[in-house]
């Protein structure tokens, strides 16, 4: 199947047309449209930089973009830590490995709008009222605070993925084989010194793939965040995905909302090509 | 050896604990569902005093469920069906297509994943409105665009382990590339195609945004309809929660049957 051969273009023609129309077209429309007056329909003045400049200055824009990033990074470190755990406690031969699996994964299947809305029942009404019950006042009032938004977005969101990163670990884990563990028993390593020299540098690989995924999904997240608590008390939780349909879909501003979209592309580009060039230097290193 | 099997003990112990904590948030939904609101209030973490299953009933109705279950499964088995053809077509001619054009399309393809949803949502609504397509079949396309690229990156990959032998008995054989393609070689993708419809269905089928701008209110799937449900009883958690556990029960049911071919499937879409 060379260039010309029309039999190659007819087998990728149908999904060409598609990415083009879906993704190429709009993209860069979307580009053009952020330096004019663009109102979802069209637009008849040029505008340069305006809406750029104005981001600079859009407090509620930056509160989402630093609360976005706050909890990416609460998130990445807590999901990989607890994936990690899982991954170990699972692939220990219990006769509950299977079991334990599944259970873990379960939430990943469901959509983040449905999970967002049963914790929403738990934080308010279980949290409540242990709260009351047990006289702990840390336990009531959930999301009704910036901090307890905080928290309970992270709490939704690692219980949700960590299953999802503790079957990365296992994939990884499994390829350590069983005679380098025998090897270094025979050495005299115990189960902390085997992990720690033995098992961590063979799934290094591992944390660099679910360090990037994690971060690159928790700065995407819109469904939690709406269903969890919708950006409240006061705007406090609003991350960057949700501030930019509010921008686009809700006050109508389409050209200023598909800036925010702009920049907020560049932040995922910029997680992205560092793993790529994280990954490269680290196969050279290898 | 007396020791290690202590310790696996407590593993399996601080693991069964663990799960039973993962799964308390869908203990606390199923059985607040039975309570009246009033029973949640008094104890939220008891079983219900006497099932009531009107909630259900009402839940049900409100949630327009066999409609919006008919559109959920539509939408996803029509995009997911579209995908799996097209993209295993396109892996094929990318892999047997060795120049440099041929990688520089495979690399336009695989960079497209990189970009968020959010970065074209505004402009590809008001694009594909221009057309009237913001519809059922608007977005089982946009599913198609912006789905095939994972899928062609998986097809391509599985591509390498395929022998051109192959081809060129069928073509000696008489066979034209697409008898080729479809006879020969699509069979032997079936490991791929289960994993991208896996990967594609958990995806498709829990999608909110995205149909919530495109679809009207009669074509609406599961979570849009429980956006709007949520919203209109708030306070009345009884019925909330039952048209939550309403909502969950089919995927529910597939990862019962399925649960194999979704860990491993999800193993190869996030390993690769």
């Amino acid at each position: 199947m060379g260039n010309k051969s029309p039999v190659f273009w007819l087998f990728i023609a149908p999904v060409l047309v598609a990415l083009l129309l879906v993704v190429g077209i709009p993209l860069f429309m979307g580009f053009f449209y952020t330096f004019t007056n663009w109102n979802g329909l069209g637009f008849d003045q040029f505008v340069g930089f305006e809406h750029y400049s104005r981001l600079l200055d859009d407090e509620r824009f930056l509160s989402s973009l630093w609360f976005t990033i706050q909890f990416s990074v609460v998130s990445v470190v807590l999901l990989n830590i607890i994936g990690l755990g899982l991954a170990l406690i699972v692939t220990q031969k219990l006769k509950s490995s299977n079991f334990l699996r599944t259970i873990f994964f379960m939430p990943n299947l469901i959509g983040g709008l449905i999970l967002g809305f049963i914790w929403q029942f738990i934080f308010i009404n279980v949290f409540g009222q242990i709260g009351q019950l047990m006289n702990i006042e840390g336990l009531q009032g959930w999301l009704s605070t910036p901090a307890t938004g905080f928290w309970g977005l992270v709490i939704l969101t690692v219980w949700q993925l960590a299953g999802y990163i503790m079957i990365i670990y296992i994939a990884y884990l499994q390829n350590v084989s069983g005679e380098l563990i025998e090897a270094s028993q025979i050495d005299g390593a115990g189960p902390v010194q085997r992990f720690k020299n033995v098992t961590f540098p063979l799934i290094a690989p591992a944390f660099t793939v679910s360090m990037f995924l994690t971060l690159s999904v928790s700065f995407k997240i819109y469904d939690q965040n709406l269903s969890l608590t919708d950006g409240g008390p006061f705007n406090s939780t609003e991350m960057v995905a949700m501030n930019i349909v509010y921008t686009a879909f809700d006050s109508n501003e389409m050209a200023y909302g598909q800036a925010k979209a702009v920049v907020f592309l560049i932040f995922v580009s910029i997680i992205a090509i560092s793993q790529v060039y994280y990954n490269k230097k680290r196969e050279v290193e290898m | 050896m007396k020791q290690r099997k202590n310790n696996t003990n407590w593993v399996e112990i601080l693991g069964i604990f663990l799960a039973l904590t993962w799964l308390a948030p869908f203990y606390l939904m199923v059985v607040n569902s039975f309570k009246t609101n009033r029973d949640i209030f008094e104890d939220v973490l008891g079983l219900p005093p006497d099932a009531v299953f009107a909630n259900y009933a009402q839940a049900f109705q409100d949630l327009d469920f066999v409609n919006a279950l008919w559109n959920s499964t539509f939408i996803t088995v029509t995009s997911i069906a579209f995908i799996i053809a097209f993209s295993s077509m396109a892996g094929y001619a990318l892999a047997r297509n060795k120049s440099k054009l041929s990688g520089t399309l495979l690399l336009i393809f695989v960079s497209a994943m990189l970009i968020p949803f959010q970065a074209v949502m505004i402009t590809l609504t008001s694009f594909f409105s221009s057309f009237n397509m913001l519809n059922q079949y608007g977005l089982i396309f946009m599913y198609l665009g912006f789905g095939c690229s994972l899928a062609i990156f998986l097809y391509h990959g599985a591509m390498t382990g395929i022998s051109l032998t192959l081809d060129e008995a069928a073509t000696i054989d008489g066979a034209n590339r697409f008898q080729t393609f479809w006879y020969i070689i699509f069979p032997l993708l079936k490991p791929i195609s289960v994993t991208v419809a896996i990967l594609n269905v958990i995806w498709i089928w829990n999608d909110y945004l995205l149909p919530s701008l495109v679809l009207s209110s009669e074509e609406a799937t599961i979570p849009i309809n429980m956006y709007y449900f949520f919203g209109e009883y708030t306070r009345q958690w009884d019925l909330a929660l039952a048209g939550l556990t309403l909502a969950i029960i089919p995927i529910i049911i597939f990862y019962f049957f399925a649960q194999k071919q979704i860990i491993s499937g999800v193993t190869d879409g996030a390993v690769k």
